[in-house]
């Protein structure tokens, strides 16, 4: 049993109707009770789209479990059939089916549907949301291009133009809509051709034809990276490994794809990025060094690491991921930084680590706002699971060079700006200029007046301060206090002083100063 | 799915439909009850989906420090690996660690913690030995197999009615008002009943834990909401008295219920009269200016927050709408039966649902405005219909004499801003 207050993840059944929904012509039958309908608004309400996911439940309820769910479910899925005329029918059960092993599966295939039927076994109570998107596109794309399969060693034979698959976009995902306009845009300037975008805007059929290209360009590893697996077993096609996050992880993404298409690299390519010239330019010096951590699934997480410390030369102090099938790339990151992985889909253990980590700036997802808001740290969203307003109506990629662009902007805004932050700290005395104020351009969001415990909580009772020097402490921005408060306390014990003065906040001051 | 038509009263029309619902379960009560009592925590004990439901169901994510929890059942606790008491004791040994101030904690049973059969009720008695006199722990169901929406709020209430205090038969008569009511309008409910002389007046839910009303055979309770069955019960069994009425929305609605206590404790007309005038003349008088935007304009309610009836009585009688079919999750007759008698003749009622048989009767109709769900509101607006969703139903304050224009507004925003859009 875990104790949850948030989940960073949904259930694996809800993986699958991020796949189903995203595709066309896909119908999902899922034997559920009523409650699990509570699915249907993430499509529609935070996603804001507007149409219902392709979804039947057979919302059993607790009279159904002493007669015939299995019935239900028959009758559920017949009725889903004729409705929807679907190309595929995918069919499942929710965590509570499950306990009632009612084999949807066996079920389906006993109405003897004129579709491909694709039973999905999702183990509820051990695995998550991106487990199961991965599987149920892995489980559709076998299904519907399984019977194209080349034998071992045939590779399609190259047309006079590179051509390739877009895998991984769906429904639910951070700014999957714009990435993938950015990214198509890229294999048009390199003059690489798309077969099939899949599971977005794809339907059956063109799941057909995947086999019909060179190689595969992995936008999502999350979702897309047991399909790939398998496609390149199928049709011997390469995937791509570098995700196109970061101006150097474009650049590497594009060296990487025209590699495999075997085509060269236009120098007009990079026209569009302001990314280099913003972080050079000298506003961006208050930038350098600046303390972040980052959260997220492990593809946002580790590309956004990779920015904040390589493009926009902040400091990161703490990298983790609710992605546990991803603990390894994170942990490499992590040593790049030289800080501990933090591998964790316990929401408590993250608000733990970034209290302990003191970070002036939080890249995370929607629940890492609110640990950000508790700890009074400003924030920003880098990855799902995400709030209706991270579906924004403007174009807001975070791929690609535009996407650089995006991140920029992203990670910059929740700061203060450079000479904004000098003088709050020299005239701190200012009536205006109270402790906690917000950075002026975000004057609604200002966070509320009491320090926050985990961040001021002292250790023990082992040392104490003198009035002058809590005074003192008080000058100092309310963003770094509780670390400067720590890093005093931690450098007297150390020197065997259990009294804090003036004299030696200003010491340790110059001890840890950066 | 089978479609029963069954005629039991002249004036009423009730069909019952079976197939695919689309309603919440009743865990989604705790979004709202979690605000209403102070000091409680709900613990639900069920699957990651139904913390992903709360959380998601919770107005998207808005509290950052809810207390509402989920204790996710996994692999080891369904092989029996884990022994399920221990796990429990782990958790909420956790929680109220974090969260010292909590005085009421609810073990809240899901769709899984049924099926596997989980003894909550056990457990929270356990817990409650264990953390006495800090902490009372409680047991209740807000499963989907069991309980829709707002059932949750039922079966919560109705757990807190067993340990409340007692009053005696020789206690003074007193009014109970049952049902989660925002903090504003149970503050005015306590100025007309002490402007008519009723003195003793308490509700339930209190807002803390420590301040939950004693009921004995003196109490007569008046329910707020038409969602109580085993909250009403419960009280019963205790011998108190359910004071039959309308519920509180819209002006009728609100005389008509507050008429109902005056009856019971002997209030004398012109006093009755004297303490609600004005705060109803003010309703009529405000409810006047959306009646002109919704007069004539067909309604068609989706089965959800079981105020489907009283709002539909109100819209008709008091904003002159016209409905097309009134959804609900269930029909209780006896709690609806004046609600009922109220609504105009022949109004086509349907107790259950099959999702897509109703989009087809609705697309049918072609009604002006939709009362639906979350997950159909933005598919159906697309398709051209004008839709309010239900859930704000239950998460604004409506009722009450000062709150009835509000209630009418819910209705006619959706309309105004169709006018309003040039896009």
């Amino acid at each position: 049993m875990q104790l949850t207050v948030w989940t960073y993840e949904g259930p694996p059944h809800v993986g699958a109707m991020r796949i189903c929904a995203a595709m066309k012509n896909v119908h999902y039958v899922l034997h559920a009770p009523q409650g699990d309908t509570y699915a249907d608004l993430l499509f529609t309400m935070i996603e804001r789209r507007d149409t219902r996911p392709p979804v039947t439940y057979t919302t059993f309820q607790a009279r159904d479990l002493g007669g015939d769910t299995a019935e239900l479910f028959k009758n559920a899925a017949r009725d889903a059939y004729e409705r929807f005329k679907p190309e595929a029918l995918v069919v499942g059960s929710s965590c509570t089916a499950e306990l009632i092993q009612d084999d949807p599966g066996g079920l389906t295939a006993a109405l003897n549907l004129p579709i491909p039927v694709i039973p999905l076994e999702l183990p509820a109570y051990q695995r998550k949301e991106n487990w199961g998107a991965a599987e149920t596109f892995y489980r559709i794309v076998r299904t519907m291009a399984g019977p194209h399969a080349r034998a071992p060693g045939v590779l399609r034979e190259r047309g006079a133009r590179a051509r390739c698959n877009i895998l991984g976009p769906a429904t639910l995902g951070f700014r999957h809509r714009d990435d993938l306009t950015e990214v198509l845009s890229l294999l048009a300037a390199l003059d690489v051709d798309v077969n099939v975008v899949a599971p977005l805007g794809a339907t059956p059929s063109d799941l057909a034809r995947l086999g019909d290209a060179d190689f595969n360009v992995v936008l999502y590893p999350e979702i897309a990276n047991q399909a790939a697996i398998w496609l390149q077993r199928a049709f011997g096609q390469k995937s791509t490994r570098h995700i196109p996050i970061g101006v150097r992880g474009v650049r590497a993404f594009i060296a990487e794809v025209a590699e495999l298409a075997g085509v060269g690299i236009p120098v007009m390519l990079e026209s569009r990025a302001r990314l280099p010239w913003y972080s050079r330019s000298v506003d961006s010096t208050y930038l350098t060094g600046k303390r972040v951590f980052v959260f997220g699934d492990a593809t946002h997480a580790i590309a956004a690491a990779r920015v904040a410390s390589a493009e926009l030369g902040l400091k990161v102090v703490g990298l983790g991921t609710y992605s546990r099938e991803f603990a390894r790339e994170l942990r490499e990151a992590a040593a790049l930084y030289d800080v501990e992985p933090l591998i964790s889909d316990d929401y408590l253990d993250v608000e733990v680590a970034i209290a302990a980590a003191a970070p002036e700036l939080v890249l995370g997802t929607q629940m890492e706002r609110h640990i950000a808001k508790r700890l009074r740290v400003p924030c920003a969203v880098i990855s799902a699971p995400v709030h209706v307003q991270d579906f924004p109506a403007r174009y807001s990629p975070q791929m690609g060079f535009e996407g650089a662009n995006v991140l920029f902007d992203t990670f910059v805004h929740p700061l203060m700006m450079g000479l904004e932050e000098h003088l709050i700290g020299m005239f701190r005395g200012d009536f205006e200029f109270r402790d906690g104020v917000a950075p002026s351009h975000l004057g609604h969001a200002a966070p509320s007046e009491t320090e926050t415990v985990a961040v001021v909580e002292a250790e023990g009772a082992q040392v104490a301060w003198t009035l002058d020097a809590e005074k003192e402490l008080r000058k100092i921005p309310f963003f770094v206090r509780g670390k400067a408060r720590r890093n005093t306390e931690k450098f007297a014990i150390e020197r065997g002083n259990t009294r804090i003065d003036v004299e030696m906040l200003y010491e340790a001051k110059a001890h840890f100063g950066r | 799915m089978s479609l029963a038509a069954c005629h039991d009263a002249p004036q009423i029309n009730v069909r019952q439909e079976r197939g695919q619902r689309e309603v919440f379960c009743g865990l989604t009560g705790i979004v709202w009850l979690h605000r209403k009592i102070q000091d409680a925590f709900f613990l639900v004990v069920g699957s990651r989906t139904c913390a992903h439901l709360i959380q998601s169901a919770a107005g998207v994510m808005i509290f950052a420090e809810p207390r509402f929890a989920t204790a996710i059942i996994d692999e080891r606790d369904l092989a029996g690996l884990a022994d399920i008491d221990d796990e429990l004791d782990r958790v909420v040994t956790r929680l109220i660690e974090r969260r010292p101030e909590i005085k009421l904690l609810f073990l809240v049973g899901s769709c899984p913690s049924e099926v596997i059969k989980l003894d909550l009720s056990r457990a929270a008695q356990r817990l409650s030995q264990r953390m006495t006199p800090a902490v009372r722990v409680l047991a209740y169901s807000g499963s989907g197999i069991e309980t829709t929406f707002t059932q949750g709020e039922d079966a919560c209430l109705a757990a807190l009615v067993p340990p409340s205090p007692r009053a005696g038969a020789d206690a003074p008569p007193s009014l109970l008002v049952v049902g989660a009511l925002a903090d504003a309008v149970e503050d005015q409910f306590r100025r007309y009943f002490a402007d008519m002389g009723i003195e003793r007046v308490d509700f339930l839910p209190a807002r803390h834990a420590a301040d939950m009303p004693a009921i004995g055979p003196n109490t007569r309770f008046l329910l707020a909401q038409p969602f109580l069955a085993d909250t009403a019960r419960a009280l019963e069994a205790l011998g108190a008295r359910h004071l039959p009425a309308a519920f509180p929305l819209g002006a009728e609605g609100t005389q008509l219920w507050l008429a109902a206590a005056a009856k019971a404790f002997g209030v004398h007309d012109a006093l009755f009269e004297n303490a609600i005038s004005s705060a109803r003349s003010r309703a009529r008088a405000s409810l006047a200016r959306h009646r002109a935007r919704l007069e004539g304009k067909r309604i068609f309610f989706f089965p959800d927050s079981q105020l489907e009836a009283p709002i539909a009585r109100f819209l008709a009688r008091e904003c002159g709408m016209e409905l097309v079919e009134i959804g609900m999750p269930y029909l209780h007759r006896r709690h609806l039966a004046e609600e009922l008698a109220l609504l105009p003749a022949g109004v086509p009622i349907v107790e259950g649902q099959d999702v897509e048989r109703q989009l087809d009767r609705c697309r049918e109709s072609a009604p002006d405005l939709v009362v639906c769900g979350l997950g159909l509101a933005n598919p159906l607006e697309a398709e051209g219909f004008a839709t309010k969703w239900s859930i704000e139903l239950v998460f604004t304050p409506v009722q009450g004499f000062e709150q009835a224009a509000d209630l009418a507004e819910l209705f006619a925003r959706p309309l105004m801003r169709r006018e309003l859009l040039e896009v």
